[in-house]
């Protein structure tokens, strides 16, 4: 019932790892080796074999508090603790602190002679006795094939060697048993066959003149596991395996906006800028102000309080610095302050990896909120495609999982056809895509701005013109002429003739106000003249009445008269009542 | 020449350590084979000393013990570590600088 429980609940009992501190390994091996039981390292000479046991046991010892006891075949005590120590292990100290024991086991075939029938025990107990005396939980062996130089019965040593593993095993330690690289085998002496917990296979590849190194799960019993080929390096604080591609996309995503730096180029997102924690590409070719533009971005972290990583494959800080000042950025206040970080070296100086690996270290130190990486299309030098898009990849999910902003420029190739098109095929990979372009005219070159793609926003499909001056990136307005967008010298003219054109039809509007005027006048006096008139006439019209009035008057009143008689003869006078 | 013999003279010619791990056959077999070697070719010439690293684990770093048992030449000559029971007479006479009898050919 119980276990029907627990099982229905998903979670299976796992088992028990050995966590072993070495950077990345115990991503790609979910959680480290197997606890308690042999794992076995194997790989050419000059994989770091030797290298990472002795990491194991000593993150063993400092990071999980687990004593260690290593068993070396190869290389003396003194040596050892010698090689290590340029890596910061001191082997020393921590066998004077009895949390470790370091055991030469000296095989010379010349001193060796077989009298008759032995079996490996002296190894057994000295190894036991070590195991014992510090309380060890991990053990390194340290090429145990060894043994096969100084003893010539096989039989007893693969015998011998079997109940080594067993006995480890049963001892409940924590093994690491390195082995030699073999034709066409894991090890030289099929030691594979004996550990069959986990085997780790290490692998030296030189491709171009670069070295990569490249780790490998071949098997893991009892446990899923990264099944790529991990690229991992030997770096100052030990080793460095790079499991980035195994993460899953299942990062946190911000819905803060940041600005880009440029106000005109913000302006044509729809959300006015960037979402925090996004990818940005900028592509473009030679002198289309690519680098100008990421400065500005840094600029604006900067300005926004935040710390900023700017890796310069091409410029030195000072150069970079100098140059941003001519066009009005400037970057030294906040490299005094600590908020930006140039990291400047040529992208031959190391591998991929190294490069990645670098750019790993300096987040952690740094632990900037915006990384600017200028360019992405000059690590082509240094490897392959493939390779590069790869390391991308695991660069990009790296920043986006820490929600780190981040910008990177690309150059791309002026006679490429499809120009939009990195070869490195980063484009998928990041959210907003932003191409910088020469907008070739007559006898002239401008650019221009566009944005091809901007995930989870709308954005403007405007190519806008730009220009660096002395105080930034300004993006100009749009000006559309009969032939589409207009740049350079042809906006000049297009503004000149519309300059004119508005001269024209100002001088037209006010001379059209003038002829207007004009008619007015001489329509009011027009109308002046006819009203004139017309009072001529109406007086003389009323003139024309009175007199007519008069006259009927005169001739009343004479009727009248005559109507008396003529006795009250009379000279005719106006009567007002009769 | 005399004071130095005489000097060495406490000191035996042959000076063996022999480690075994208990009472292993291996072991049992070693010991009876190298005391059978002394008694014959080295009566009187050899200090032999038998070490059960199971006893002592700490000797078996120090004499660079791998296998068991394990003979070690240390006088005359030059160390040899002789691995094995010694059963085979021929050689481990041979290693010793001892010339077989014709018995043991």
């Amino acid at each position: 019932m119980s276990i029907h429980l627990s099982s229905s609940a998903s979670h299976f009992p796992t088992l028990p790892k050995a966590p072993t501190g070495i950077n990345g390994l115990d991503e790609i091996t979910e959680g480290g080796l197997p606890k308690g039981r042999p794992t076995l390292l194997c790989g050419s000479a000059g994989c770091g074999k030797t290298l990472m046991a002795v990491e194991f046991l000593v993150r063993g010892i400092l990071d999980y508090d687990e004593p260690g006891v290593l068993m070396a075949f190869e290389e003396t005590a003194v040596e050892l603790a010698d090689n290590v120590q340029s890596l910061g292990f001191d082997l020393r100290q921590l066998q004077a602190d009895k949390k470790l024991r370091l055991d030469h086991v000296h095989v010379d075939r010349s001193e060796i002679e077989e009298t008759g029938e032995y079996d490996l025990e002296g190894l057994f107990i000295r190894l036991g006795y070590a195991i014992d005396t510090i309380g060890a939980k991990r053990v390194v062996l340290d090429t145990i094939e060894s043994l096969f130089s100084g003893f010539t019965n096989q039989a007893v040593l693969r015998s011998e060697i079997r109940r080594l593993f067993r006995w480890l095993k049963d001892k409940g330690v924590t093994t690491i048993i390195t082995a030699e690289r073999g034709e066409g085998s894991l090890t030289r002496q099929g030691l594979e066959e004996y550990v069959s917990d986990c085997v780790i296979l290490l692998d030296n590849r030189v491709i171009n003149q670069i070295t990569t190194r490249r780790l490998r799960i071949v098997k893991y019993r009892g446990s899923t596991h990264g099944t790529n080929e991990y690229p991992y390096l030997i770096t100052e604080d030990g080793i460095s395996v790079l499991p980035v591609t195994s993460l899953r996309l299942a990062h946190d995503v911000s819905n803060d906006i940041i600005s880009t730096g440029v106000p005109g180029l913000d302006e044509m997102f729809t959300r006015k800028g960037l979402y925090r924690g996004s990818s940005i590409l900028i592509t473009g070719t030679a002198g289309t102000a690519k680098t100008t533009l990421s400065a500005a971005f840094a600029l604006e972290a900067c300005r926004r309080g935040e710390r900023c990583l700017f890796f310069a494959f091409e410029e030195s800080p000072q150069q970079l610095i100098r140059n941003m000042r001519a066009v009005g950025m400037d970057l030294e206040p906040f490299l005094a302050q600590g908020l930006l970080h140039i990291e400047a070296s040529r992208p031959t100086l190391n591998g991929l990896e190294q490069h990645l690996v670098t750019i790993h270290k300096l987040l952690t130190e740094f632990k900037p909120q915006n990384v600017i990486i200028d360019p992405i299309s000059n690590l082509v030098s240094v490897g392959s495609i493939s390779e590069v898009r790869g390391m991308l990849t695991r660069l990009i999910d790296l920043l986006k999982v820490q929600g780190i902003s981040a910008l990177f420029t690309a150059l791309v190739s002026g006679r490429n056809a499809n120009q939009e098109m990195t070869e490195e095929g980063v484009s998928s990979l990041v959210d907003t895509w932003i191409h910088v372009r020469d907008l070739e005219g007559i006898g002239e070159r401008n650019r221009g701005v566009s944005i091809l793609k901007a995930r989870g926003m709308a954005h403007s499909n405007q190519v806008r013109e730009f220009l660096v001056t002395d105080h930034g990136v300004q993006l100009l307005d749009v000006i559309v002429g009969p032939a589409g967008i207009i740049t350079g010298a042809s906006r000049l003219t297009q503004q000149l003739q519309e300059q004119s054109q508005l001269l024209a039809s100002q001088q037209e509007a006010e001379r059209r106000d003038r002829e207007l005027e004009r008619k007015r006048r001489v329509l009011e006096a027009t109308i002046a003249n006819l009203r004139t008139e017309f009072e001529s006439v109406e007086e003389e019209l009323r003139q024309v009445n009175h007199e007519e009035e008069q006259r009927q008057q005169a001739l009343a009143t004479n009727r009248q008269q005559l109507a008396k008689g003529y006795s009250n003869r009379q000279p005719a006078s106006p009567s007002p009542n009769q | 020449m005399e004071s130095e013999l005489h000097e060495e003279a406490p000191r035996a010619e042959y000076l063996l350590h022999l480690y075994i791990t208990g009472a292993t056959p291996n072991s049992t077999r070693a010991v009876r084979n190298l005391k059978d070697i002394c008694e014959q070719y080295l009566k009187g010439r050899y200090e032999l000393l038998i070490v059960d690293i199971y006893q002592q684990p700490e000797k078996a770093k120090e004499e660079r013990i791998i296998a068991a048992p394990t003979l070690v030449k240390k006088r005359p000559g030059l160390t040899r570590w002789l691995v094995g029971d010694l059963s085979d007479r021929r050689r481990v006479l041979t290693l010793l600088g001892i010339s077989p009898e014709p018995t043991d050919m």
